[in-house]
């Protein structure tokens, strides 16, 4: 910028020769300078006034361009636009394993009141008796007309049902949705299932819950939204539960049992294909249970996982694996069976006072099913390998299955382990526990001797459990199994088509009191078949059966638990797909000139 | 020049006008649609898990059981056994190809060929 010289040299001297003031001449600069300065303030000034217009300019207009655009649409929820994100349901179905319906949802409607808007409480008292026949007119009146706001008329309500109501037409009854839980089978599987019932109830929507069984014991995974659309898919196959729960049925009441239980099991997945209790009930409509008497008698009561019983002479072969697994006998070594024993104060006696001795081979020892024989095996083997070997086959703690009955269910084990324990145990007496830990414990020696966990869950792989008894062992612990029902106590187990190996068990009843009942037993028929090939385990038992075809009553196994579980190896194991061995019925001349 | 660059430009403003409400309506139309879909496919959804559970209910093993034994003389349905099961050498082997000239023609499902015999 050239700056103008307030008093430039030619414009003064021109001015002193002229005779003018010179100071006028510096004046005059100044005052243009300023002006000068002052436009160029100005033009900042005026800049920045309108910068700051246009700014605010810029802002209301965006604000009222956002109100204009506001008033101007209809009010509208935001929604997201996923497909198929209403949640239909909040609790998955159960299956069988071949996908199978065993528990679903259906949506219902509960019935509640609200009094205060009731046209007419006793005409609709009256008529909603008429409807629930269960329902008093003069208990509803009452309440309808008592002053509260609000009260619940029924949990679920038939389509049929809900039509009756509405057409009552009273304003103050009113519907609200609800999910319930629907076992479509009825009784079957029912102590597999359980039950559920209303948790939480609210008049939109009440929450499902599980009450016992599967249901309860994994309660949390049906309830998961993010696994709900995912059926729970169980080990149980729908087929040969019922064939086993119809033949037990039949079974019990033959042999005039109480009660009965059967578990079926595959040797290698640890399975649970089938596990029947009875009697049973309808999860539909669970019972309450029963405050007096022995919970044991309920119907509720699983007796496959929470009787725990004294199996008796089941427990013979675990003895006789140990003490090959140990090396101390092979299946021909011959042991002591000279009866009765004498160990200390005590006598062991082998049943109805029969002497298989002086010698027996460990094979005949469990085919005759002898008392003695086992004892001497069991006084070998020792008391702590025998608690080992036991705990090592599951037999000390409760059973791993998914039910929530099956962690109360410990077996009862006596607190101190001496000789007479020992002897007693080997045979199945003193020590108690359930079908179930019996199943996992002669599937473990069946398939190989690997040990395997009892499971209700669909596997797809066999368990590769902790070894329990070496390979062979498990062959020839079979193979003396097989020869029970061949040649010994097991006879009527014989099924055409399906070698079936297995031994009996007959426990007397202990009374409440203490000591034992003479005439009250649980006969067990443990089995394994095919016997060449194990895949099944079948566990059977009845309580307190009496077969009386003879001219006496018998109340071994053999004669009660035996022929019952045949029948059912017989009915199920072509369900299982299990190719008998039959001799087939010759080839015709042609088709064998043909091959 | 200028007074057509402003029609133009007024036509564009009211082209572009009519394409926003009109896209506007279109997709409150559609999400509409969408969500009126979605209701049917829940309602349907609903309809087929109730369907499940009675195609599951009907079908019970106890309701199975009685059904054959009611129809026992039309279907004769027994329980599967072991004797069923078989080997493939017992299954037939199909009949050979004959000519098509040798076989009869089949004018009712049951015909039968051959010489009369006389009435006694």
């Amino acid at each position: 910028m050239t700056r103008i010289p307030l008093r430039p040299l030619a414009r003064i001297l021109s001015a002193r020769e002229a005779g003018e003031n010179p100071a006028l001449i510096e004046q005059e600069n100044l005052a243009h300078r300023h002006e000068a300065l002052h436009a160029k303030a100005r033009n900042r000034a005026e800049g920045r006034l309108l910068f700051m217009g246009l700014a605010f300019f810029a802002a209301f207009t965006v604000i009222g361009a956002r109100m204009a655009l506001l008033a101007g649409t209809e009010p509208m929820e935001p929604r997201s636009a996923g497909p198929g994100a209403e949640i239909l349901t909040q609790r998955a179905d159960i299956t069988d394993r071949n996908g199978r319906v065993l528990a679903t949802n259906l949506s219902t409607n509960a019935l509640y009141a609200q009094p205060r808007d009731m046209v007419d409480p006793k005409g609709s008292a009256l008529k909603l008796a008429e409807i629930f026949p269960d329902l008093s007119a003069e208990d509803l009146e009452r309440r309808f007309t008592d002053g509260r706001s609000f009260l619940w008329v029924r949990k679920v309500l038939s389509p049929e049902q809900q039509q009756a109501v509405h057409d009552i037409g009273d304003p103050g009854l009113l519907f609200g949705p609800r999910d319930m839980r629907l076992y479509p089978n009825g009784a079957l599987a029912a102590h597999v299932l359980g039950g559920a019932s209303f948790g939480a109830e609210g008049v939109a929507s009440a929450e499902v819950i599980g009450t016992a069984g599967i249901e309860k014991a994994l309660d949390a995974r049906l309830r998961d939204p993010a696994q709900v659309a995912t059926p729970l898919v169980l080990s149980i196959d729908l087929t040969v539960q019922a064939a086993v729960e119809e033949v037990l049925d039949i079974g019990m009441k033959m042999m005039n049992a109480k009660g009965a239980a059967a578990v079926l099991m595959d040797v290698h997945t640890g399975e649970v294909l089938a596990l029947a209790s009875l009697p049973d009930f309808d999860p539909n409509e669970r019972p309450q249970p029963i405050l007096k008497g022995d919970p044991g008698d309920s119907p509720l009561f699983n007796r496959a996982v929470q009787g725990v019983y004294e199996l008796g002479s089941t427990f013979k072969i675990f003895a006789a694996a140990q003490a090959m697994e140990l090396g101390l006998v092979n299946p021909e070594t011959m042991v002591d069976a000279n009866a009765p024993m004498i160990w200390g104060k005590f006598k062991i006696n082998e049943f109805e006072g029969h002497n298989y001795g002086p010698l027996l081979s460990v094979s005949d020892v469990i085919a005759k099913s002898s008392n003695v024989g086992t004892a001497r095996m069991a006084l070998l083997i020792g008391g702590l390998r025998q608690q080992a070997f036991l705990k090592s086959l599951g037999m000390f703690d409760a059973t791993p299955l998914e039910l929530v009955e099956a962690p109360g269910a410990k077996p009862i084990i006596p607190k101190k382990w001496p000789d007479i324990v020992t002897i007693t145990a080997s045979y199945g007496h003193g020590v108690a526990a359930s079908p179930m830990h019996l199943a996992a414990a002669y599937s473990s020696i069946a398939n190989g001797g690997t040990l395997v966990k009892p499971t209700l869950l669909h596997q797809d792989e066999r368990q590769e459990g902790p070894r329990v008894v070496s390979e062979h062992v498990g062959l020839q612990a079979v193979a003396m199994l097989r020869r029970v029902v061949t040649e010994g106590t097991a006879s009527y187990g014989e099924v055409p088509g399906y070698a079936v190996a297995g031994k009996t068990g007959t426990a007397d009843k202990p009374k409440p009191t203490g000591g034992y009942y003479k005439d009250k037993v649980v006969n067990t028929f443990a089995s394994v078949f095919p016997a060449d090939n194990p895949q099944y385990t079948l566990i059977l038992t009845l309580d307190e059966p009496v077969e009386t075809s003879g001219p006496k009553p018998r109340r071994t196994a053999g004669y009660t638990a035996v022929p019952v579980a045949a029948e059912v190896i017989r009915r199920v194991a072509p369900l299982l797909g299990l190719r008998p061995e039959i001799e087939l019925p010759p080839m015709n001349g042609l088709t064998a000139v043909k091959n | 020049m200028r007074p057509l660059a402003y029609l133009l430009s007024a036509l564009a403003v009211m082209a572009l006008a009519f394409w926003a409400y009109h896209s506007n309506y279109a997709t409150q139309q559609a999400l509409k649609d969408v969500s009126k879909l979605n209701r049917e496919i829940a309602a349907l959804r609903d309809a087929l898990s109730i369907q499940r559970a009675e195609w599951a209910y009907l079908n019970r093993p106890d309701r199975l059981r009685e059904l054959s034994t009611i129809n026992f003389d039309a279907l004769g349905l027994l329980a599967l056994q072991s004797e069923q099961f078989g080997q493939a050498a017992q299954v037939a082997f199909p009949a050979p190809d004959m000519p098509v000239e040798i076989l009869p023609e089949i004018t009712t499902p049951v015909d039968v060929s051959g010489d009369q015999e006389p009435f006694p």
